[in-house]
């Protein structure tokens, strides 16, 4: 079996009594989609924000590639390879479009500091912007603000955003939700080309896509792992069907 | 030039042309308005190095008088009794030290949340003005004269005479001219556009892998240095310096000005210390309650002109031919 790229043992958070994320071990490896489902409340943005470390665990531990990462700030995390997506989306409202996506492919200049050069000037900073713009759908030049931005196309600037940082790691976190169904194909679509070369961690409520790109699915509820398998094991679990698949609707 | 991905923000010939008038103005030769506009200039440069914390960066400092302050002092300190003290030297040392303690208190402040910055800024701001104000070293309360105005010399040759006010005047304009065009340019730097994102939303920046601690701490550095280095130019043209130039009261007119001019452009922020320094002139010269009315019309301004002065342009060409309001 081959190493993980990013794994957690015993990965625990509470808020007070409640326990959030409630010793989950799960691993993640290149070439994987790792999905994660539960309903409302059970604690999927909790654990990529333990991931992410936008929080700190209460307990366990979180590896990189075998390194023991739940001390590093969010920004470490991202420079060695880990990115994520919001739910909530989190764009830089008052700049263009094509500036929320360059800033963040700026992220990997190694002369971030320098002040003496235009930010326009490095190729490898242009090229990711627009890869990852081209590949989230958006016109390449877009000059709007962020914030003229209909919801749906806020999301794939979210997502647009993440890829330009040309993460090894792809921490997503209900990408799909409030696209319209022609750019969540386009997304789906994406992620299947990614999935090869990446690993990923997709929390999603839209089953069918969820199901149609997994190569894992681990479902949650009330912080606790119920189930971790194989899409069809999933499907065929009784324990999920009562805890989830069973009250879909009221989830979406 | 617009830059790709960037709508065109840049205005050369407006900033041209007001150079130019600058420039030319000595000819109209009224000393009283010379020396004006030469303290105008100085306060335009220090406005613009707090927009960089406020405008760009997002760190709104109630204390940027304390690096003013730290510069003005350098000058004075180093000036001997009986001789006039070297420009060449003077100069990087009141700007390197004033940078140095802005390196200092940005280790603590930039740390903090909003309103914790300003308080924190405003109280390290207070600790200087009275490490000058009451101690033996800064010379308390009266201030120091300078008996020498400083001396710019290669060889033999004497570059500028400070003695003659319109040396200093262009001293001033050319180092307004440097500043505006340093800082404009680190704006289009991907040092600049960083700090942009920040201010803008710092928690997604470090997600997206920023140091943002590092580049907030530089641009309070920058900042500071940038303050020490008006500062200076202003002990220069007084030829006296006292710690009320430390004092809160200055750390509130420089963050007026800058409100005032609207934050994040630098001109606004130049344009911000002309219009204060034109306010107070004609409410001095009407009344003695000047700082009232000052207060009032600024206040005024900001809620009916929220993009400040830098802004009229714009709501001018909006008015007249319908384009987009700012
Ligand atoms: N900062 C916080 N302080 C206190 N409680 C929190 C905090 N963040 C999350 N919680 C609680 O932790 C639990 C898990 O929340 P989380 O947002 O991780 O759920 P989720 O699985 O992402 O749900 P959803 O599908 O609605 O996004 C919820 O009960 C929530 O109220
Ligand atoms: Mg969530």
């Amino acid at each position: 079996m081959s190493q993980p790229i990013l794994a957690t043992r015993g990965l625990t958070r509470r808020f007070g009594g409640l326990v959030a994320v409630g010793d989950v071990s799960l691993e993640l490896h290149k070439g994987r989609l790792h999905a994660l489902l539960g309903p409302n409340g059970a604690g999927k943005s909790t654990f990529i924000n333990l991931l992410s470390g936008e929080l700190e665990p209460s307990g366990g531990s979180i590896t990189l590639r075998g390194e023991e990462i739940s001390r590093w700030t969010p920004d470490r995390r991202s420079r060695a390879g880990l990115g994520r997506s919001y739910q909530r989306t989190s764009v830089f409202l008052d700049l263009t479009v094509h500036e929320n996506c360059r800033l963040a492919a700026q992220s990997r200049l190694p002369r971030g500091w320098n002040v003496l050069q235009n930010a326009y000037a490095s190729f490898s900073v242009r090229e990711a912007t627009q890869a990852s713009l081209e590949a989230a759908g958006l016109p390449v030049h877009d000059l709007r603000l962020a914030s003229a931005l209909s919801h749906g196309e806020r999301r794939q600037l979210e997502i647009a955003m993440v890829l330009a940082t040309r993460p090894e790691v792809l921490l997503l976190d209900e990408p799909l939700a409030g696209m319209g169904s022609e750019e969540a194909i386009r997304i789906i679509e994406l992620l299947r080309t990614l999935a090869p070369s990446h690993a990923i961690l997709l929390v999603e409520h839209d089953m069918d896509a969820v199901f149609a790109l997994a190569d894992v699915i681990t479902v949650m509820v009330n912080g606790q792992v119920l189930e971790s398998g194989p899409p069809d094991q999933i499907r065929q679990s009784p324990a999920v069907r009562r805890a989830y698949l069973g009250d879909e609707e009221g989830h979406r | 030039m617009a830059l790709p991905g960037e709508p065109a923000t840049r205005r050369p010939w407006a900033i041209l042309a007001a150079g130019l008038a600058l420039a030319l103005f000595p000819l109209l030769d009224s000393p009283f308005y010379l020396e004006l506009i030469t303290k105008v200039m100085i306060l335009a440069i220090f406005a613009m190095s707090l927009d960089l914390l406020v405008g760009i960066t997002g760190l709104v400092s109630l204390g940027h008088a304390a690096y003013f302050g730290i510069g003005a002092y350098v000058l004075a300190l180093r000036t001997p009794r009986y001789d006039p003290a070297s420009f060449w030297t003077t100069l990087p040392l009141a700007v390197g030290l004033s940078a140095l303690a802005a390196f200092l208190v940005g280790i603590f402040v930039v740390r903090v949340k909003s309103t914790y910055f300003i308080m924190a800024t405003l109280a390290f701001a207070q600790m200087f003005y009275f490490l000058f104000h009451d101690t033996e070293f800064g010379r308390g309360s009266d201030g120091i004269t300078m008996n020498f105005k400083p001396a710019a010399a290669i060889g033999d040759l004497q570059v500028f005479d400070f003695g003659n006010p319109r040396t200093t005047y262009f001293v001033a304009l050319g180092a307004l001219a440097l500043v505006l065009g340093f800082l404009r340019f680190l704006l289009g730097s991907p040092f600049g556009r960083a700090l942009r994102g920040i201010k803008a939303n710092e928690q997604r920046m470090r997600s997206l892998g920023f140091r943002t601690y590092h580049y907030k701490l530089a641009s309070f550095t920058l900042a500071g240095a940038l303050a020490g280095l008006a500062g200076y130019l202003s002990a220069l043209q007084y030829g006296y310096v006292n710690p009320e130039l430390l004092s809160w009261h200055q750390s509130g007119n420089v963050l007026l000005m800058v409100i005032l001019g609207g934050p994040g452009t630098f001109t606004g922020a130049a344009l911000g210390a002309f219009g204060f320094a034109l306010l107070q002139e004609v409410f001095q010269a009407a009344t003695l309650r000047w700082q009232l009315l000052l207060g009032a019309t600024i206040v005024l301004l900001v809620l009916f002109v929220p993009g400040g002065l830098a802004s009229l342009r714009a709501r001018f060409r909006a008015a007249l031919v319908g384009g987009p309001r700012p």
